[in-house]
């Protein structure tokens, strides 16, 4: 398969309250991404377990996008801080498991951030594409239930 | 299992760039798929019986409807399937217009996007699970934070309802910035004149506890039922005591700048009331510059007053309250003038701010009402107003502020009443007036001979090049309409300075679990369609905190914030958000990571059994327990592991599908 046809599989875990608004903030000022990134509505980044993020990649995902509220204006007070915590735990997972952590994008985007969102979906979908496909890396695929 | 999908066109924009029938014929092959249909406006009443009529028709036990955001018309559907006798929570929703139609050019790639996520969102819809919203009683009660003229109109909305208002304000007096004002735009009616009444009002409602020198601290609790801790500071008057008289402050010995109410332009006592017709009367006693809190020595207050109503040993009073609502009117900031160094603002003494001025024509200000320079007697031949100081610009504020255009020319036209000799030349951008009567009120001025320079000032400066312009501030801009360089030497510039947020905006946010624009004015629901709720319910916003308006603005939206809260009360109970947590009991190791986790400290430990456990009145479902639980014994309803894997594993299944690695 030529090199240029590659385009990354992308899935995002959005929290419902800064991110997820956010990235429809994006749509309403119709600012333009790739798209690549698949989004997930989940109710706070804290809720995005290790495991989540694993079972995305051994799904065959390119990149992993976990968004949060900033710090401070957590719609729960203080859940991202759990993500936040949490990303040491997601590298040394991935790193485990041979995934590049590059793959994993963490970011805090608030609801008034609809550019940023659209920058960061654009950085990250460009980002993967200079690396090669994860399909086939992982072999092993559990069933969800 | 019965599925039913629905793909919305949402007129052209969804169809407009997603193939709907593509995206419609798509879904209708997936696993479990009973119906799939298309439809121009699925949240149309039209739209809506058509999903009601199949789910009886088919028996349809699962409804995903791709259209817009959920937190635009969740709720529309999840009413729809509750109609036809299905669970709310058997609704999911697939936003192939904010996260597709919306954001993509070509079409292909947004219609297997919108396919990629119908897909994802009728896997993960096999996996929900009934839930049942529990009611809570909703306190009558409301807060209302700020006591300027959104703040007070909100209060007095309330108030008159009969229900119960706790309104906590910053400063010793309610009024807000209006109080400072002289004459409104474009009615020309005295500020104070039209608010002090609503002030008394408000500080005689035997529905209102006004709680002013006071701030919110701490809020907890969920709509219908907050706590807020509040801090009364202390004013070092007794108010049983305390007649107002006023005969404390005259003689207070210690004198200092008013930077507040008088902007700066003017001066009061250690002990004082901001202004003389302040609600509540009482006067308070500012302790960091109170000779007798500074020094040990002085009292005279204490000496003079005949009511024995000073107390300098009062504390601090926190008191906790309960409140059903919330609505925030915390106000602006001017902007600081003194960020445009070029504009001399604080290096010149005869540049002046607009608060500054508006201080100065008012006929109860330091000046009583007269226009002079800063040395207090000469009256200015020339006056140069700025426009737009710190709006409309990229280096300080990007924002229009709304009413500087219309105060503007409300300043030209007391210039000219009051010295109708001298010269006012305005430096403007652009005039924008709109609002009612006031584009009428921009032509009265051109008759009045206001001189409109189209061009923003450049600079003002000092240093002179003619002798003409000896001992004159001298204006620089480009005159964009006759396409010159001008020079235009003033006795005195107004320097119309900008709304911006207030400087703690975001502290305040957090407060209120609200959040705020990328500008600091906070963020409101929806832009169009909700201005006055926030993301979290129960908590309104009214005024300039939300974003630059005039007053008639505000006033009306502090009157929409009660309307809001007023009918949250007449209902008498909220329904709570069923997606909670809950422990499994046979696998929890008792680790307590959880407990650690929760932002909220809604799990406990049960000691003898070493189990966790939710207390679900709590709880708030964010999650953060889950992710943290080691032996995978905590559920999130409507968030659980098997959901979330099973939409992400349909994402990408479908990817897999449409675009092959």
């Amino acid at each position: 398969m030529p090199e240029d046809s590659y385009e990354p599989k992308i899935i995002g875990f959005l929290c419902n309250w800064c991110s997820y608004a956010g990235a429809d903030g994006a749509g309403m000022a119709r600012r333009k991404q790739p798209p690549n990134v698949k989004i997930i509505r989940v109710p706070c980044s804290g809720r995005v377990s290790p495991e989540l993020v694993l079972r995305t990649f051994m799904q065959g995902a390119d990149g992993v996008m976990v968004l949060g509220c900033h710090i401070g204006d957590c719609h729960y007070g203080n859940g991202n801080h759990r993500t936040a915590k949490r990303f040491p735990v997601y590298h040394r997972l991935m790193d485990y498991m041979g995934i590049e952590k590059e793959r994993l994008w963490v970011q805090w985007v608030s609801a008034s951030e609809g550019q940023l969102f659209a920058e960061a979906v654009t950085q990250f979908t460009e980002r993967l594409r200079q690396m090669p496909p994860m399909r086939g890396k992982l072999t092993t695929v559990p069933s969800p239930d | 299992m019965k599925i039913g999908v629905y793909t919305c066109h949402c007129g052209g924009n969804i169809a407009g760039t997603v193939d709907c029938e593509a995206v419609t014929e798509w879904a209708g092959r997936l696993d479990g798929v009973e119906v799939s249909r298309e439809y121009k406006f699925m949240c149309s009443s039209l739209g809506q019986e058509l999903i009601e009529e199949d789910i009886k028709e088919y028996g349809l036990d699962r409804v995903v409807v791709a259209s817009c955001s959920p937190h635009m018309h969740e709720p529309t559907f999840r009413n729809a399937c509750q109609r036809a006798g299905l669970n709310p929570y058997f609704l999911e929703m697939a936003n192939i217009r904010e996260h597709a139609s919306w954001v993509h050019k070509d079409r292909s790639e947004a219609t297997e996007k919108a396919m990629a996520l119908t897909a994802a969102s009728v896997a993960r819809v096999r996996y929900n699970e009934p839930l049942f919203a529990r009611l809570s009683p909703v306190n009558q009660n409301t807060l209302v934070v700020g006591g300027g003229v959104a703040g007070i109109q909100a209060a007095l909305e309330i108030a008159n309802a009969g229900y119960h208002v706790y309104l906590v304000e910053r400063e010793p007096s309610i009024g807000g910035h209006m109080a400072q004002l002289d004459k409104t735009f474009p009615t020309l009616d005295c500020s104070a004149c039209i608010l002090t009444p609503r002030m008394f009002e408000v500080g005689n409602h035997e529905n209102i506890t006004m709680l002013t020198y006071s701030e919110v601290e701490e809020v907890s609790g969920y709509i219908g039922n907050f706590e807020a801790r509040i801090r009364v500071r202390a004013r070092c008057i007794n108010q049983e005591l305390c007649t107002g008289c006023g005969v404390c402050e005259e003689k207070c010995p210690a004198k200092v700048v008013d930077t507040i109410f008088e902007a700066g332009l003017g001066r009061r006592k250690a002990v004082y009331r901001p202004f003389p017709q302040a609600v509540p009367k009482f006067p308070v006693i500012d302790q960091d510059n109170c000779i007798w809190f500074q020094k040990g020595k002085c009292r005279a207050c204490e000496k003079f007053c005949p009511t024995d109503a000073i107390d300098f040993e009062q504390d601090d009073r926190i008191l906790e309250i309960e409140v059903g609502n919330i609505i925030v009117a915390t106000g602006y900031d001017a902007f600081d003038a003194r960020r445009i160094s070029q504009y001399g603002y604080a290096r010149y003494p005869n540049v002046f701010t607009a608060l500054e001025f508006e201080r100065m024509t008012n006929a109860a200000g330091p000046t009583e009402g007269n226009v002079v320079l800063r040395d207090g007697e000469t009256q200015p031949d020339s006056i140069a107003i700025i426009h737009c100081v710190g709006s409309r610009d990229v280096r300080y504020r990007e924002h229009c502020s709304r009413v500087c255009c219309m105060y503007s020319l409300k300043f030209a036209h007391m210039v000219h009443e009051k010295l109708p000799n001298a010269t006012v030349y305005n430096f403007y951008i652009d005039i924008r007036t709109p609002g009612k009567d006031y584009e009428e009120f921009y032509h009265r001025l051109l008759e009045e001979g206001t001189v409109f320079i189209r061009g923003r000032a450049a600079s003002i400066t000092d240093a002179t090049l003619t002798p003409e312009e000896e001992g004159k501030l001298i204006v620089t801009a480009e005159d964009t309409l006759v396409g010159r360089q001008r020079r235009i030497p003033v006795d005195m510039a107004i320097l119309s300075t900008g709304l911006e947020p207030r400087h703690d905006s975001h502290e305040v946010a957090r407060i209120f679990s609200i959040s705020c624009s990328r500008e600091g004015f906070f963020k409101e629901r929806h832009p169009k369609l909700d201005p006055i709720a926030t993301m979290t319910d129960g908590v309104f916003i009214a005024g300039c905190a939300q974003g630059p308006r005039d007053i008639p603005d505000t006033v009306v939206q502090g009157a929409a914030a009660a309307a809001r809260v007023l009918s949250i009360i007449g209902k008498g109970e909220v329904e709570i958000e069923a997606a909670k947590a809950e422990v499994n009991d046979l696998t929890c190791v008792g680790c307590q990571m959880c407990i650690e986790s929760c932002p909220y400290s809604a799990i406990e430990h049960l000691e003898e059994r070493q189990k966790a456990r939710v207390i679900e009145a709590l709880c708030k479902g964010c999650g953060t327990c889950v992710a943290a639980c080691l032996s995978k014994s905590i559920t999130l309803y409507h968030f659980t592991d098997q959901q979330l894997v099973a939409q992400m594993r349909g994402a990408m299944d479908a990817l897999f599908e449409l675009v092959p690695a």
